[in-house]
């Protein structure tokens, strides 16, 4: 992990204690959100480890008024975007792993189910990122639009229209795959 | 697409329609087949992205969390203590060093001169090494062109 070695400014115990609070809050949402992004389990608790840190030495800026998420979100989203654009530079492929699993564990066993998580998980893949963005985090988040438009700093109307598209391509993959 | 139509739409998944929206919702859908035929499309979409969710890693992983983003932390406050103390520990030396060697009677001045040009000549090369990479980086048109 790269920049660790970089100044942290001296915040105080309490806010240390208020920092340590919101990563447990907040630390699945940001692994969530940057596995959606990267597709490999490693890159997303690394980046999202990576996120809080910088965030750490930006606390100081961070106004406690707002909601931390949607402040953290741009910190995620960008190191997400550059962990993408590094490996594309060097010409690596990031590898996406299959990171969805049916809620419920009867689906597991059929063999239908398999085949349907394994078409989803090669559809949602091979989306844009800033598609596959909006699917995760709609539709496996559950953020509302609202919040989405914060994260993003994107009009609501663009995010659910980016939304409605992101479906549409990701229904036509899968059905182009089954047909 | 109908901008409004999926506006509709989304309020309509997110059960945030009115009760004048969903009639105008109802009356789109009643009228045009091409919508009807879009609407199916993204209700199944949604139903399969419904019985989906994202792996969840093994709870350990979830206990360790927060203790690898504090080592990070401790260990860059460690980095940069050691960078300052070794920057004035070497500083110390170097300036010791120096001088030692400047008010050393053993050593013939012209051996002094001697490595003194050599030490300039090493230090100018440093500078101009470092100062033509910085002017590169900067002027470089096609730096972010994978070659």
């Amino acid at each position: 992990m790269k920049s660790n070695e970089a100044n942290v400014p001296n915040i105080s115990q309490r806010k240390k204690r208020e920092f340590e609070l919101y990563v447990k809050k907040n630390m699945k949402r940001g692994y969530f959100s940057a596995l959606g992004i990267l597709g490999s389990h490693d890159a997303a608790m690394d980046i999202s480890q990576e996120a809080f840190i910088r965030a750490y030495k930006n606390f100081n800026h961070f106004d406690s008024n707002k909601n931390f998420f949607t402040w953290f979100y741009k910190i995620l989203r960008n190191l997400c975007l550059n962990f993408i654009r590094d490996n594309k530079n060097r010409k690596e492929d990031v590898i996406f792993e299959n990171i969805i699993s049916p809620v419920s564990n009867s689906l597991q066993q059929a063999t239908e189910e398999k085949e349907l998580i394994q078409l989803l998980h090669e559809s949602i893949n091979s989306l844009s990122t800033e598609d596959r963005e909006v699917i995760i985090l709609k539709e496996f988040e559950g953020y509302s639009y609202k919040e989405i438009s914060e994260m993003l700093n994107l009009p609501v109307g663009t995010v659910m229209s980016r939304l409605y598209y992101a479906r549409k391509k990701l229904a036509t993959k899968m059905k182009l795959v089954t047909e | 697409m109908n901008e409004r139509f999926i506006t509709l739409i989304e309020r309509y998944f997110d059960e945030q329609l009115s009760a004048v929206e969903k009639e105008e919702f109802e009356s789109l859908l009643q009228n045009n087949k091409e919508l009807q035929k879009e609407f199916e499309e993204q209700k199944q979409i949604k139903e399969v992205l419904k019985k989906m969710s994202l792996k969840n890693p093994s709870r350990d992983i979830w206990d360790g969390y927060w203790l690898g983003i504090y080592n990070k932390i401790e260990r860059g406050l460690s980095w940069i203590a050691i960078f300052v103390g070794a920057l004035i520990f070497f500083g110390y030396v170097s300036f010791e060093a120096v001088n030692a060697f400047i008010n050393s009677t053993h050593t013939p001045p012209l051996v002094k001169t001697g490595i003194g040009i050599l030490f300039f000549g090493v230090l100018v090369l440093i500078f101009s090494l470092i100062r033509e990479k910085i002017f590169t980086s900067k002027h470089d048109k096609y730096k972010d062109i994978q070659r």
